[in-house]
């Protein structure tokens, strides 16, 4: 890109910052998708929530350099994203392990790849860190078919930790786990990621997943043409549990805000009808203060 | 469970055999005295033992009876190295030069398919413009490219070595380009994003995701040249296990003939076992 000047002013930028983009196939007419502006904040936990086919995944696949935006820049840190890094980790939806390698050798594949330089003491006490802090050290030396699901779930989590990037991208993690094992998981997600600092990109289905996770939830509007309508910001706490969460006076305001959006206005949005600029909410704060918030927007009927 | 269905298996198959035996050593029995049709003359003896028609051993030197089989079969197996001559070696010599070329042929036929595959299966460009090509190579039996061999290595055995190598080249070729094209695009996706050089891709996540489609390609590639190598003995001559039933057909030898044919038979199952085994190895459940 020749445009590089916005690039040099990086210092006030916020970590990760996504502009314009659009995604458009040979041969349709309308864009999946145009004009996603968004924003994340080092350390921010930022899920995305919207209908299939909106184009949620080919969001992240770019953010993750596997694939090309039609138009639209992504910026990482200053630089932009142009194509596949170490300083992203991804956990992918079908936790794409390594069938032939036990988990040892799964997580030790990446840790080579990103320190080459590593002898092999070094690169196993690594691998066996994060095996752990995924609880999983009992079954290192398992191949992945003698696994759960969650468990396998599990080594791909450890595995894009485990290379220590400056950003994590996860592909709907969840989406084939059952219930139980989901909320497990998802509490040691949330364990870990509070530990490291990481900052995370996370595309759900799961409008309580996102509630309890995301510190910043985007809503897309439903294709063609979608675009992330409305950003909405949790003011819960950010200790918050599982098991509490629900008792939380926000939490209703929240949730019903967002089911609101994914089940009446998300479908009156698409064809371009979302603002390119999405405007921030923060539907959980009327509850705070026990008087309707002026920044909510009323669900429409 | 399984184990009484195995032994269930085995004795159904040694009764099978034994049957079979049993139905061979009927069929060889010499025809019984009274059922000799009318009776000969003197004079008419004497007329068809000058004919070579001697009645008194009329059915002597036919279809060897399992007997005869067994003693053949162990006279082969107690001296199977000697060597005397070029129409007199032992069965192992023969059944070594067989699989020497066997093996020399499918070596070169691995050396250049699976490169080749490799590539052809990355770059969909190559996969296209050599389809034509392999699918009008293909088809070809092996055999029809003798008489161009022959004129120019202008070396039989050497010829028999590149029958094999073109017959075993086309099934690996074809699967490891199938294999290595049907790579999970999500595999691919981790190495792209851990950044994985090229030739660190190819060996470690590549190679292994294709191994068992490319070993399946090696074992059906190794089953054609086995079946090759014995015509292809049978034209070139010399040596080999193909040239040995010829030569024993020309000698009118049907014991050696057919004890040829069951080591034929047991070589190929031991080749077949072996790639078998090689393919558990690489063989991932998921």
């Amino acid at each position: 890109m020749l445009n590089e000047a916005p690039v040099t002013a990086a210092a006030g930028r916020p970590f990760l910052q996504v502009e314009g983009l659009a995604k458009s196939y040979p041969g349709t007419t309308e864009p999946v998708f145009d004009e996603v502006n968004f924003s994340i904040a080092r350390g921010e936990f930022v899920c995305i929530i919207g209908h299939s086919g909106c184009g949620k995944t080919t969001i992240l696949n770019v953010l993750a350099g596997l694939e090309t935006a039609s138009a639209g820049h992504v910026f990482m840190d200053g630089r932009e994203v142009a194509g596949p890094s170490l300083e992203r980790g991804v956990v992918f939806q079908g936790h794409a392990l390594m069938p032939w390698l036990t988990v040892r050798k799964n997580i030790a594949f990446a840790v080579r790849s990103k320190w080459p330089d590593w002898d092999s003491a070094e690169v196993n006490e690594h691998v066996q860190k994060y095996v752990a802090l995924v609880g999983l050290s009992g079954a290192i030396d398992k191949k992945p078919a003698a696994l759960s699901g969650g468990m396998k779930q599990r080594v791909g989590i450890a595995r894009a930790f485990a290379i220590e990037p400056k950003m994590l991208l996860l592909d709907e993690p969840f989406g084939a786990l059952d219930a139980l094992t989901r909320g497990t998981i998802q509490d040691e997600l949330l364990g870990i990621v509070r530990e490291t600092q990481q900052t995370v990109f996370m595309i759900t289905h799961d409008v309580d997943e996102a509630v309890l996770l995301a510190d910043k939830i985007l809503l897309m509007s439903n294709g063609p043409q979608a675009r992330v309508a409305e950003i909405v910001r949790n003011t819960m706490p950010r200790d918050r549990q599982r098991a509490t969460v629900h008792h939380d006076p926000q939490y209703y305001p929240l949730r019903n805000h967002l089911v609101d959006f994914l089940v009446a206005r998300s479908k009156d949005l698409s064809h371009g009808k979302a603002p390119a600029h999405p405007p921030t909410v923060e539907p959980g704060r009327g509850a705070l203060a026990d008087a309707p918030a002026t920044v909510t927007l009323k669900a429409v009927a | 469970m399984f184990k009484s269905l195995n032994f269930k298996a085995t004795l159904v198959s040694v009764l099978l055999l034994l049957v079979l035996l049993a139905a061979w050593q009927l069929a060889t029995l010499p025809a019984s005295g009274g059922s000799a049709g009318p009776a000969v003359s003197a004079e008419q003896a004497e007329y068809l033992k000058m004919l070579g028609k001697d009645p008194g051993t009329a059915k002597a030197g036919g279809f060897p009876t399992p007997l005869q089989m067994g003693q053949t079969a162990w006279r082969h197996l107690s001296d199977p190295f000697y060597d005397k001559g070029p129409n007199d070696k032992g069965i192992a010599i023969q059944l070594g030069f067989s699989l020497a070329r066997v093996g020399l042929g499918f070596l070169l036929a691995c050396v250049v398919a699976i490169p080749l595959g490799f590539v052809i299966g990355m770059s969909p460009l190559l996969r296209r413009a050599l389809d034509p090509f392999i699918q009008v190579l293909k088809p070809i039996s092996p055999l029809a490219w003798m008489p161009l061999a022959l004129y120019t290595i202008k070396d039989s055995s050497t010829s028999g070595i590149f029958v094999i190598f073109i017959c075993s080249v086309w099934p690996m070729l074809i699967n490891t380009a199938f294999g290595v094209s049907a790579v999970k695009r999500e595999w691919l996706n981790v190495a792209k994003t851990l950044e994985v050089k090229p030739l660190r891709k190819a060996f470690l996540v590549i190679l292994p995701a294709a191994a068992p489609t490319i070993l399946t390609g090696m074992r059906i590639s190794m089953g054609i040249a086995w079946l090759v190598i014995v015509a292809a003995e049978m034209l070139v001559g010399g040596t080999g296990i193909g040239y040995f039933v010829w030569n024993e057909w020309n000698n009118l030898s049907l014991t050696n003939v057919i004890f040829a044919i069951a080591v034929i038979g047991v070589m190929g199952m031991l080749l077949d076992l072996m790639f078998a085994q090689l393919q558990k190895w690489v063989t991932y459940a998921e």
